[in-house]
């Protein structure tokens, strides 16, 4: 353990603490981050009631009445066992995506934009190893790190009032799915028959932190084989 | 037993005090905007505080009693009547079968909490009965109530005795909302931290539960607008590249990616959710121990009222 691996722990509030590994996107970090998120899902930290984690740090939400200072140092104590503990190897996730056509509505917007055919961006977009940095935003919108930066395309400019869930697109350097239908401004590739997230188990995130995801193209068959409805 | 909902309100929803352990899923807590006045509205009609109840915003329901049974409002006051004669707020009443409240527009705040013993029978997910209207979850089918929407209430078994009297009721003054620094207060010069508490602010009317956009003063970063994604603590306040101030509420998005300027105290959030679109406030410098200590008052103050319970 060198000295620039011991975190940061900041009050953001009264009732909430971050625990701040860094300041850049990097593997290195999120392993740092994953392994203290995974320490503190299993042993549960005495007054924290919420766990953001993120990037490189993790915000600590605080139950009522407790005190910040004393939180603080449950939190450091905390975070010094967990550098004990081993990361497990990753889950490897396999989604099926039917890429383009009415599935994939801005094929032509990142082929325009990246000078790609259709079929070079789904190759290209296939082959990608990626891994899910994080949970957060909505709910179980995986933040996803991994995208060719040759498929690198900016997002709409003016977002469109209703995603499909299952969608998959690309906005600027990062690749994601919707996991429920909302609003949104990436550009659509194309679309998984899974359901993402559903709201009968909300704490069984089909894609979860940690995970490497591998996207695999279907057909349309496939697509209406396995179309699971999101509910 | 039951209520229904003859005459729906501007968005009245079911709320408890929110829905925790859950935002590494990505789902934040939601629950009551002004959750001092639930807690105290539950104790009223002698339940345990994380009771759900109604949430009434700038226009409240009618509602018809189906059965007998013992209610209270309790946040900002609103036009009411109970069968055409006067209804007090902060009190527990009886009701009987068959009389309808008629709930108005409001008189000062943004919400007020209609409280019912035995409290409201629906679904809880993750642990929460609480309304989240973003995404579509909890309350009575995620969404606001409707005319004709039935409610079955009465079915808690741990109630207490009702509190009977309140004599300090809380500040109903919202022209100050106290904020402490937030995460990214240095990216912020000595000027723009001068400016942004300066002057008051005015709620937009693209406000809601999720976030409270500010109209005033705008505030420039020294080093951009842009932050690596981290966690959103409850009552933070973004500022956007435009730099009018977003307030994150309760239903606000559990990683965001503008940098921070401060933080709500959370003894001032109740009165967060009583701002409506036009008011305005200012926001006044904390320090960590004295927003702490504010707090600790808060949660005195409760159980002083829940002693008087027994």
């Amino acid at each position: 353990m060198t000295l620039n691996n011991i975190p940061q722990f900041i009050p953001a509030s009264d009732r909430s603490i971050l625990v701040k590994f860094g300041e850049e996107i990097s593997d290195k970090i999120h392993q740092q981050v994953f392994t203290f998120y995974r320490f503190v899902l299993k042993k549960q930290i005495k007054g924290v009631i919420n766990i953001h984690p993120a990037y490189a740090s993790i915000l600590f939400t605080l139950e009522r009445n407790v005190e910040l200072n004393k939180t603080l140092t449950t939190i450091k104590r905390s975070w010094k066992a967990s550098t004990q503990t081993r990361i497990p190897k990753p889950r490897q996730v396999e989604i099926p995506v039917l890429y383009g056509g009415e599935f994939g509505e801005d094929m032509d917007r990142v082929s325009g934009h990246t000078g790609l055919n259709r079929g070079e961006i789904i190759q290209r977009h296939e082959s990608g190893s990626y891994k899910v940095y994080f949970t957060g935003f909505s709910p179980g919108f995986p933040y996803i790190a991994g995208l060719d930066p040759s498929l690198s395309t900016p997002r709409l400019t003016t977002p469109r009032k209703q995603v499909p869930a299952g969608a998959v697109g690309i906005a600027g350097e990062q690749t994601g799915i919707y996991p429920l239908a909302s609003p949104g401004g990436w550009n659509l590739i194309g679309q998984t028959p899974l359901k993402i997230f559903d709201w009968t188990h909300p704490l069984d995130l089909r894609v979860k932190m940690g995970d490497h995801i591998k996207f695999i193209s279907i057909s349309k068959e496939d697509f209406d084989r396995l179309k699971e409805n999101v509910t | 037993m039951s209520l229904k909902i003859l005459r729906a309100g501007l968005q009245s929803t079911i709320q408890d005090l929110g829905r925790l352990g859950a935002a590494h899923l990505g789902i934040s807590a939601s629950g009551a905007a002004d959750s001092l006045s639930l807690r105290i509205g539950n104790l009223l009609v002698g339940n345990p505080e994380n009771t759900p109840a109604i949430e009434m915003t700038l226009t409240g329901d009618t509602i018809l009693f189906h059965s007998e049974t013992f209610i209270a409002l309790t946040g900002s006051k609103f036009k009411i009547d109970l069968d055409e004669k006067p209804f007090s707020f902060w009190d527990g009443t009886y009701v009987r079968a068959g009389q309808v409240l008629t709930i108005g527009p409001t008189l000062m705040g943004a919400r007020c909490y209609l409280c019912v013993r035995g409290g409201l029978q629906v679904k809880k997910i993750i642990n929460s009965t609480s309304t989240h209207l973003t995404s579509g979850l909890g309350g009575l089918n995620g969404s606001i109530l409707k005319e004709g929407d039935r409610i079955a209430f009465g079915n808690l078994e741990d109630v207490i005795q009702p509190l009977k009297k309140i004599e300090n009721f809380p500040s109903t003054d919202t022209t100050i909302i106290r904020v402490t620094k937030g995460l990214q207060w240095d990216w912020f010069d000595d000027q723009n931290r001068k400016l942004f508490f300066k002057k008051a602010y005015q709620i937009s009317t693209l406000s809601n539960r999720m976030g409270l956009r500010l109209r005033g003063q705008s505030i420039l970063s020294s080093k951009g607008n842009e932050i690596i994604t981290e966690g959103m603590p409850l009552g933070a306040i973004q500022i956007p590249g435009n730099g009018q101030p977003i307030l994150s509420f309760v239903e606000h998005q559990t990683t965001g990616g503008y940098p921070k300027l401060a933080n709500v105290i959370s003894a001032d959030l109740y009165k967060v959710g009583q701002l409506k679109p036009g008011d305005q406030f200012q926001f006044q410098l904390a320090a960590f121990p004295e927003a702490e200590k504010a707090h600790l008052e808060q949660e005195n103050y409760i159980r002083s009222l829940k002693a008087l319970c027994r």
